[in-house]
């Protein structure tokens, strides 16, 4: 399903990065920053709530607003029940719908947000998400403090808080159109193994938005897609010439971007829901902004599994949604 | 394309993780672990008041409290990390995981979290280790009588 959206811009962006993120390749281009898992605090997740909080704080201030002026507010997050986007929530005292799509959530949001849009009664809504390294790795996967070797094809979730306003007034971003993506599993079981898990999802997804839009490739000057880390990047290109038949040169992985790819500890890359956003907002946007890059399609991919599923031996369901942003 | 096709499209990118350095690695630190606690019995069998079978479980004891200590102070993990099975297989990991378990649910209380939570990862260690000496000491009794 694709919709055309005609006057919905991203009017403003703010992200607070956290440690691996904010001394990597993006380095000095975040709006504030934490260099310990805690910052201070007494658990992971009191320092990601914290910095979500932080984060949504930062652009209102940016776009000089108060919580009263917000019509609404998206967010999401990896933790159970999405607890830190409702405590954060619970904080800013804003109208708020939590959503869950791991990490192809930051596009879900674009894509609700802007619908909502459409609503004469709505002028500005707020897309956040947050991701947090040990407090995702506590919920998919073992212990902080249990050292395991993990196969190379992992990939490290980004500590990070974003958040972004969309609004009907006329900015430089305007979010052109998006696609809702369909559930995909190719029968990977491997829990490490995201990247292969999500390629045929975002694959497919970006096919459905060319042919839906009746556009190819070479229409965009870049396609990003959310976090399928180094091998899965190959993965997708490999899938899209042969099934499709479609031969990628202006394509990459966020994941590949966002951290210092010498540090044996991120492996293949960063993931999570704050990954794309964190990559697109601070690299990208400024971009679009001075006129380098005209058209941008973005591809969040998310794997949908939990750890009950991957308990009972199931494979891993995946999706993608797409979302085209237009510099004006 | 169907989930076999699929599979040898990712198998072809994908590198493999069993590598040579790594089994050596894991053999030369289990043989080192080995060699150490050997030391250790000798060291606990010179006192005279102590027998063998009590040094080697005073040797236990030993691992057990310095991997336990390790993993509080925080560098343990990133040693298993590069020890690999090394470190896993003897009783420095199950020491490890304990601990890591207890670490990581010291936040949610005394009794639901530490409580709950303290053999996640070893209680099947735990479960299976004991059911096993029945089985075995059964079979033994049986053939061997006791």
């Amino acid at each position: 399903m694709t919709l055309k959206f005609n006057n919905i811009y991203i009017n403003e962006s703010a992200v607070v990065a956290g440690p691996y993120l904010y001394n990597g390749p993006l380095s000095g281009k975040f709006d504030d920053c934490y260099s310990d898992f805690y910052d201070k605090e007494k658990t992971f997740e009191d320092c990601e709530i914290k910095e979500l909080e932080k984060c949504i704080k930062i652009l209102l201030k940016k776009i000089s607003l108060y919580n009263k002026d917000i019509d609404a507010m998206f967010s999401s997050d990896l933790t159970n029940q999405l607890y830190i986007s409702n405590f954060a929530a619970e904080k800013l005292k804003i109208p708020y719908i939590g959503i869950y799509n791991a990490c192809a959530s930051f596009t879900a949001e674009l894509i609700l947000a802007s619908s909502l849009l459409n609503n004469k009664d709505i002028n500005n809504v707020i897309c956040t998400t947050s991701g947090h390294n040990l407090t995702s790795e506590r919920q998919f996967r073992s212990p902080v403090e249990y050292g395991s070797p993990k196969p190379d094809y992992s990939t490290f979730t980004v500590s990070a808080a974003t958040a972004c306003l969309l609004t009907k007034t006329k900015s430089p971003i305007k979010i052109e159109s998006g696609t809702i993506g369909k559930v995909y599993d190719l029968g990977v079981k491997d829990s490490f193994d995201m990247g292969s898990a999500m390629a045929p999802a975002a694959a497919e997804t970006f096919y459905e938005h060319l042919i839906n839009n009746d556009i190819d490739e070479n229409y965009y000057d870049l396609i990003i897609t959310g976090d399928l880390g180094v091998y899965g990047e190959e993965i997708f290109k490999k899938y899209c010439n042969e099934i499709f038949n479609i031969d990628l040169k202006n394509y990459y992985d966020s994941a590949t971007k966002v951290y210092d790819m010498n540090n044996k500890k991120v492996l293949a890359g960063g993931s999570g829901p704050s990954c794309l956003p964190s990559y697109v907002f601070s690299y990208i946007i400024p971009k679009m902004k001075n006129k380098e890059i005209k058209r941008v399609l973005l591809l969040a991919t998310g794997a949908l599994l939990s750890t009950t599923s991957v308990n009972h031996k199931k494979s891993i369901p995946c999706i993608c949604h797409a979302i085209c942003l237009e510099a004006i | 394309m169907t989930n076999k096709e699929y599979k040898k499209l990712t198998k072809e990118i994908i590198p493999k993780q069993t590598s040579f350095k790594k089994l050596i690695t894991s053999f030369i630190i289990g043989g080192f672990i080995g060699l150490l606690a050997e030391l250790l019995i000798e060291f606990y069998s010179s006192f005279e008041s102590i027998s063998k079978s009590t040094a080697s479980n005073l040797m236990m004891v030993t691992f057990i409290f310095f991997s336990s200590l390790f993993t509080v102070l925080g560098f343990f993990d990133e040693l298993v990390t590069k020890a690999g099975g090394g470190l896993i297989i003897p009783i420095t990991g199950f020491s490890h995981s304990t601990t890591s378990s207890a670490l990581e649910y010291r936040k949610e209380g005394m009794v639901y979290g530490i409580g709950a939570n303290i053999f996640k990862l070893s209680g099947t260690v735990i479960l299976y280790g004991v059911v096993s000496a029945y089985i075995f000491g059964i079979i033994r009794y049986i053939i061997f009588g006791g």
